[in-house]
Formats: structure tokens, sequence, C-alpha cells
């Protein structure tokens, strides 16, 4: 299995290490529950350096980037700033989602999912052999996010900078984002392995507790984010993935991958809603949803430790009421279909 | 290292078995399962009444990781249950062997406890 440079330190300090992607990664280090609660009162630090990074040169960077994704980076080149989009194929399907970052004129990066890097980079590969771009794939990155409504003040320790939501703020050892999966006030902070050891080492001597990948997935499963590979695969589209505020059509001249695609695809009869229960059982990924008129299938579900209820996403046809079904241990469970950001709706 | 007390038996399966001295056994999961399974939200309790049967499915305990049976380590009829745990699960990742109890068993045949591994036999086992 791969490592990040912290493996020695998870290893040292009770992280349970597990097979995450072929990457040895910390699933929790003692209670995934506790490290969650953390993060939605206080503050916690991730270390995500098993996701890709890829940096760009060249003096096409932009209709390059305006063709590789259906969300317009237009939208960010007035300041140093990040725009989240999924990656589609000619036939409008989700090779993944990942986040462009404007650093300057012609200085573009991309950080993607961990599973799919090989995919992205042979795919940015082939597409930037038609525009002047090159492409550096960082082998050497550091990727910590810290998290929490006490994010920012813990922050200051280091860096006493100001950054608005989804800005960048730069200097020549960090790259600092006000972006996160976690639905908190928080930055991610990408610098190079020996400057990020440095960086997580303080935030580790303030005492701010390192956080699994299992409080990760039931922290952004709260916060309404999509998980390339549960809630959306190359089967699926922007629109029945709840992605289509992504699809930016303002400028109709502008050509990209799956454009032709996506106008047949509006007519999905599938979308992407959340649900909810109070009744006993966690309700898994794979199991199905029956409602009057239609069904569907779980694409991820879990405990909620905000909400001490199950939660999770559905894929289901559009025509769905107030509540459904599903059946657990031939027990049937009713819940209530619901947005999916369940930070903000289910109060 | 997961604690594995030497005054009680276990099943391969990880669960523990305590002879009381009113002859009834107290099962619950050992600390290894519970470190195993993490943090655990929902147990499923058999019935007080139910005959049950050595190695035969008996209780559920779920994590936010998964949902895993809990089988009896003797055959027998349940005389007690712990509803402590149908609130706070989460007693039995922090007390394994005491409050996180699962169910006590009047046991047909006592003799069934030889069956069972003792603590050094379930500690080599769960260490492979």
């Amino acid at each position: 299995m791969k490592k990040t440079y912290l493996n020695e330190f998870h290893q040292k300090n009770n992280g349970h290490l597990v097979d995450f992607a072929g990457w040895e990664m910390p699933i929790n280090y003692g209670s995934q529950i506790n490290e969650h609660n953390l993060v939605r009162t206080n503050v916690g630090i991730f270390d995500v350096s098993h996701m890709a990074v890829f940096d760009f040169s060249g003096s096409n960077q932009v209709e390059f980037l305006e063709y590789l994704i259906p969300n317009d980076v237009n939208k960010i080149l007035d300041s140093k700033r990040a725009l989240y989009s999924p990656l589609l194929t000619e036939n409008g399907g989700i090779l993944d989602d990942l986040i462009v970052y404007h650093l300057g004129e012609n200085n573009f990066r991309i950080i993607s999912n961990c599973g799919t890097r090989e995919q992205n980079y042979a795919w940015f590969n082939k597409i930037a052999s038609e525009f002047d771009v090159q492409i550096d794939f960082k082998s050497d990155a550091s990727i910590i996010a810290l998290q929490g409504p006490n994010a920012i003040k813990n922050l200051s320790s280091l860096y006493n900078v100001d950054i608005e939501k989804f800005h960048l703020y730069q200097d020549d050892e960090v790259m600092i984002a006000r972006t996160g999966y976690t639905g908190e006030l928080g930055v991610e902070i990408i610098s190079n392995a020996s400057k990020g050891l440095k960086i997580w080492e303080h935030f580790v001597s303030k005492d701010i507790q390192p956080i699994g990948l299992a409080a990760r997935d039931t922290l952004r499963l709260e916060a309404g984010f999509n998980l390339y590979g549960s809630d959306m695969t190359i089967e699926n589209n922007p629109y029945d993935s709840n992605l289509s505020w992504t699809v930016d059509q303002s400028n109709e001249d502008r050509d990209f991958i799956g454009k032709k695609a996506l106008k047949h695809l509006q007519e999905s009869e599938n979308c992407l809603v959340g649900f909810y229960t109070d009744e006993r059982g966690v309700l898994r990924s794979g199991t199905k949803v029956y409602f009057e008129g239609g069904e569907g299938v779980i694409t991820s579900g879990t405990w909620s430790p905000t909400f001490k209820k199950n939660i999770g996403f559905c894929r289901i046809t559009k025509n769905f009421p107030e509540t459904g079904k599903s059946i657990l241990r031939d027990k049937e469970i009713n819940l209530h279909f619901c947005k999916t950001n369940f930070l903000k709706y289910l109060k | 290292m997961a604690e594995v007390p030497s005054n009680l038996k276990f099943l391969e399966s990880h669960e523990w078995a305590r002879l009381e001295e009113d002859g009834t056994v107290t099962v619950g999961i050992s600390d290894h399962a519970q470190e195993l399974l993490g943090d655990i939200v929902f147990v499923e309790l058999p019935d007080i009444g139910k005959e049950v049967t050595q190695s035969g499915d008996t209780a559920i305990v779920e994590s936010v990781k998964a949902a895993s049976d809990v089988y009896s380590p003797l055959t027998g009829e349940i005389t007690e249950i712990n509803e402590a745990l149908v609130d706070n699960p989460e007693i039995i990742n922090t007390s394994p062997y005491e409050s996180g109890w699962f169910f006590k068993i009047k046991p047909q045949d006592i003799k069934e406890m030889d069956n069972l591994l003792d603590a050094q036999a379930y500690e080599s086992s769960s260490e492979s």
C-alpha cells in the first residue's frame, strides 16, 4: 500500500490504518463519533495527502479548462479562487469530481480524488494534447484539512490571513484554500511534505485532534456532499447526481466535453435526494427504497452523530412523495425524503 | 493490546461467557470485537424466554461501520437482557466485559462450557 508522509505519525498516535484506494490511511484514532463531534463543535485536522494534485503550465490553460469541465472556469479568473466541478465523458458520464484552483495567470491547479488519480492523469494528458498545456502530477504534496468552528482561529497561530469562502491564500511555501468537505468553517492547506510535516506538528502541539476518514465520511454526508464512487459513477450524470448547478451553460458558445449528451440527459428520470429515519438500524449503500409510485436505491448511508438519526442519499425516480420505506433485516423501516444538505434542512 | 480477562470463556467469534454464582451465564463481546467494530450505535437483543443454541445467532450488534451477528456461547434460555444498551450502546465500547454485557442464559447443560476457548486460546486465535 502507498503511504502519506504522515504514516508514521498515524501509527504512533492510535491511528487505525486500513487500505483506502491502495493507500494506508487512518480510518479513526479511537472513536469516529468522537472525532466527528469535535469537528462540529471545535476543530480537527485531516491528513488527506492521498488525494491527487495536478499543477498546470503552458499558455492555453484557460481554453483547456473551458473545454475540460462543465462548470465555467471564467467565473474564477477575477481573483485567486476555487471552482468545484464534475469531470465528464463525451456521453455525460461522471469520471470524478474535482476542484480547480486559479492561482494566477496561466497558473492553475486541480485536486481530485485518490482512487481516480491515474484515470484523471491519463484523461488530462489526452485532452491537453490539443492545447499548449503541460501537467505536473505532484508526488510529494501534503494536503492538510483544518475544519471546525474554531478552524480559522487556530489557523491564525500560523497564518494570520483573512480568506473569503472559496478563495485562496498563497505564498512560496503553501496554498491555503477556504474549502472543505465537512460543512464547517475551515481550510485545506497544500504544500510539499516537509512543510506539511511542520504544519501538522504545529497543530498537534496545540492539542488539535487528528480526524480519521470514517468521520470524514459522516461529516460530508451530513453536509450534503457527494462521494465519487458511491453517490455517482460513470453510469451517472450531473442531473441524476444533484449536480445540475455545476453545468454552466451561460456562455452558449463554450464547448465542453459532454455538452451535447447533457442536453438529452436533462430528462433523466432519476434524482439524488437525502433520506432520514429515527427507526433503528443503519440503512447502507445498495439497500433499496420504496414509495408510492416508484423506488430507488441508497447510494450512501450512515448513522449521523449530529442528528442521532440514520441518514443518507438515495437515487430515486423524480415523482417521490414525502415518505417511503426500506427493508432492513426483514423489518420495514419508514423514512423521510429531504434535501441532501442535512445541516441546513434538518435542524 | 486488547484486554482478555482470564476468568472468562470465549467463542472464536468473539463472544465471552461468565458463569455466575447463581448458575446463570452472562454473555457479551470481547474488547477485541468492540475495537474491530468501532463505535457501536445499535443492538438488537433477544426476547426474554427465547431458546438459544450454542453458536446460534442470538443478537445483533451494529456499529457505524457494519452490523454483526452475536452468537450464544451456550444452549439454554434467555433470562435477562441489558436494556441499558438500547439507548446507550456505546457502553459496549467503553466497558465490553462489565457494563456492556448483552444477555444472561440459564444453560441447559453447563458442561457445554468445556467446548469454549479459555482466555489464552481465545487470545491466540484472535491474534492470528
